[in-house]
């Protein structure tokens, strides 16, 4: 008796190359998108060996980790410098398509990567980033790779992985009003843990999964390797066909209504099973916000910190709280932030814009508070301008800037300070991420958009009601 | 890489979970073309201040720990970014061996590219050597071939994948090893363009 398949065993074995006893699957690789920090040490290793690139038509470059935000024409670094100097000479001497900082295509490579259509249904996706995962919005098998892979994949178009295991996330119900994806995704890794999807490539499911729209079904996946899941992914369906009709690398016409009628049986069968399956209820999630230094370490914004006699992790609890400066027991809105990144990977596309400025519309940043808004891509930060968007945050007293990573790491001049505070849209609250000393709070664009105003942590649903703080 | 088939050496214990990539190595390290020379960077933001002056509570720079090379950390060890930039700073620093109870996926890769030994032992074990390896002198030995490691008094046996311990006890290039499939790949590649 045939059993119903996940969509991700229908991409797996579709993309074997090669198995054999006791080893990994060889895998193909559809696309392979490369930035200028992971990848200069693999290009160098193909020179070394006098490789070539085997499929320079599958890979798409773009540089976004060090580029500046103020003034793309000043890179005070000279390291940073030569390492985008560097991902140019390697594109050309190897033929493959770069979008540069001056490019219009250019922006964050998980946010082009959809916008473009180099992302589709049942691709396999890689890049040197651990949030490639971000692609699996489409139903695409995505993830991060190290550079020895980057070079194997350059050199060969293919990877050896061992065959994942799948598990089941299950969202019930739907998001109550002024509840992000963020909001669920932070939810998830606070219920289950940094490291719940060790060797899993994770299925997201159920009511509210359906409801996102492909931004917010891409905030839930970027963030599936924060919860140590090596893919997450969502079956595609009608939303996925729709935000993918006319981009520039789909096919056009009826050769897409084909594409998208392949796409759509990729969906998970329903009777696939899964080695995993774990739930949560969508109706109990408010809106999040992370207090410690990894992002398990979350509580809704009506919760406090812990105390350390509560929890089993007692070292790893105290020496968060001591680092980001916070006392056991205290309530969340009494935090108070100096910064605020509304950006990155997780967060920076067109909505999430259009979300947060629909909050900040008619205020002013609180005084002492410097707040800055990162388009993820230089096509996002024109059809915000196009909005209007733009003049919003800036008559309240928001930095506009030029597309990048920026303050997400901190690896190009937009760095909170030792000390500084910040209440970020981006996915990681790591020691240091945002530079040497920071403090990082992770929320949503909406409540980064309040807390920028209110200088705290504040409900954004009271904040929408006028409830005092 | 180089092939490796055993090894003996002092034990750094670093009694932290879930030590993240960006711990590792952070990312103001990240911006050099060249896989060398990231040693000194490793775990910069717990050795140093932010004047450059060691932090006298981690004591990775202390003369007792300034031969070890072999790392004992808690759970879900280099989880976070993929950053290669890791094992590359752990592997010029000096460390050849790392133990911990589990490793995230990307690192756990990465490692092995590297020709770093990744062993997982159980809590209790590793609480254990964490305690003995707190006066600086205490070695493990790992044989590879034979799958064990071993302290003073006992020799355990340990768990690897079988493709990356043929590859660390070889030293083979992994790319060199896919290229001759060669043919299975572009027979792929034009049963894909057939259907398109």
């Amino acid at each position: 008796m045939g059993k119903g398949k996940t969509v991700i065993e229908k991409i797996w074995e579709t993309h074997v190359v090669h198995s054999q006893k006791e080893k990994p699957d060889l895998i193909y690789i559809d696309q392979h998108l490369v930035h200028e920090v992971t990848s200069p040490q693999a290009f160098e290793g193909l020179r070394l060996k006098d490789r070539r690139v085997r499929r320079p038509d599958l890979t798409y470059a773009t540089m976004d980790h060090n580029v500046p935000t103020r003034n793309r024409e000043v890179i005070k670094d000279e390291v940073s410098k030569t390492q985008m100097e560097t991902l140019r000479r390697n594109c050309e001497e190897f033929g493959i398509t770069l979008a540069d900082m001056h490019h219009p295509d250019q922006g964050i490579v998980h946010v082009i990567g959809p916008q473009l259509g180099l992302t589709q249904p049942g691709k396999t996706i890689v890049c040197g980033d651990s949030h490639t995962s971000t692609h699996g919005a489409f139903g695409a098998l995505a993830f991060g790779i190290g550079t020895s892979e980057v070079e194997h994949v350059l050199a060969t178009q293919t990877l050896m992985q061992s065959r994942p295991k799948t598990m089941n996330v299950k969202v019930n119900g739907n998001l109550p009003a002024g509840v992000t994806a963020k909001d669920l995704i932070l939810a998830i890794i606070s219920k289950f843990g940094v490291k719940f999807g060790t060797g899993h490539v994770i299925e997201y499911t159920g009511e509210a999964i359906r409801n996102l729209s492909m931004e917010g079904r891409m905030t839930v996946c970027n963030m599936s390797i924060e919860g140590g899941a090596r893919a997450g992914l969502i079956s595609p369906d009608e939303t996925t066909v729709e935000f993918l009709r006319g981009r520039e690398y789909v096919p056009k016409g009826e050769a897409f209504d084909r594409k998208a009628a392949e796409w759509l049986e990729l969906a998970s069968d329903e009777d696939a099973e899964y080695d995993m399956t774990l739930e949560i209820d969508a109706e109990e999630v408010e809106p999040q916000v992370s207090w410690g230094t990894n992002p398990s370490m979350v509580v809704p914004i009506s919760g406090m910190t812990p105390s350390v006699d509560s929890v089993d992790n007692k070292d790893e609890v105290s020496r968060a709280l001591q680092y980001m400066g916070l006392e056991e027991n205290q309530p969340i809105t009494s935090i108070e932030v100096d910064h605020v990144f509304i950006g990155s990977c997780t967060n920076s596309r067109l909505p999430d814009l259009v979300n947060a400025a629909n909050i900040v519309k008619g205020h002013k940043v609180k005084d002492g508070v410097r707040a800055i808004v990162v388009p993820g891509s230089f096509s996002v930060k024109l059809q915000a301008e196009e909005l209007g968007i733009d003049e919003i945050f800036k008559d309240a007293g928001f930095e506009w800037r030029e597309s990048g990573c920026s303050m997400c790491l901190a690896m190009n001049d937009d760095v909170v300070p030792a000390g500084g505070r910040c209440a970020s849209t981006s996915n990681r609250n790591f020691e240091g991420r945002q530079g040497s000393g920071s403090r990082t709070h992770l929320v949503s664009p909406e409540m980064a958009a309040v807390a920028a105003i209110e200088g705290s942590f504040t409900d954004v649903r009271k904040f929408q009601a006028g409830v005092p703080s | 890489m180089e092939a490796i088939k055993e090894h003996t050496g002092k034990v750094f214990p670093l009694d932290r979970s879930n030590v993240d990539t960006d711990q590792i190595i952070p990312k103001q390290f990240l911006k050099r073309v060249e896989r060398t020379g990231f040693g000194q960077f490793v775990f910069h933001n717990w050795r140093f201040d932010d004047d450059g002056n060691p932090k006298p509570d981690f004591e990775l720079d202390s003369p007792r720990y300034n031969d070890a090379s072999i790392l004992i950390a808690g759970e879900n060890f280099g989880c976070g970014s993929s950053r290669e930039h890791a094992p590359w700073a752990l592997l010029d620093f000096g460390f050849k061996v790392i133990i911990a109870p589990s490793f995230a996926d990307i690192f756990y890769n990465n490692a092995f590219k590297n020709g770093i030994i990744l062993i997982k032992a159980d809590e209790g074990q590793i609480a254990e050597w964490m305690e003995q390896a707190k006066d600086g002198t205490f070695h493990l030995h790992v044989d590879l071939e034979d799958q064990t490691i071993s302290d003073d008094g006992k020799r355990l046996p340990f768990d690897i994948p079988s493709y990356h311990k043929e590859k660390l006890l070889n030293g083979w290039d992994d790319i060199a090893l896919t290229l001759l499939l060669d043919d299975k790949i572009r027979e792929y590649e034009e049963k894909q363009a057939a259907r398109a």
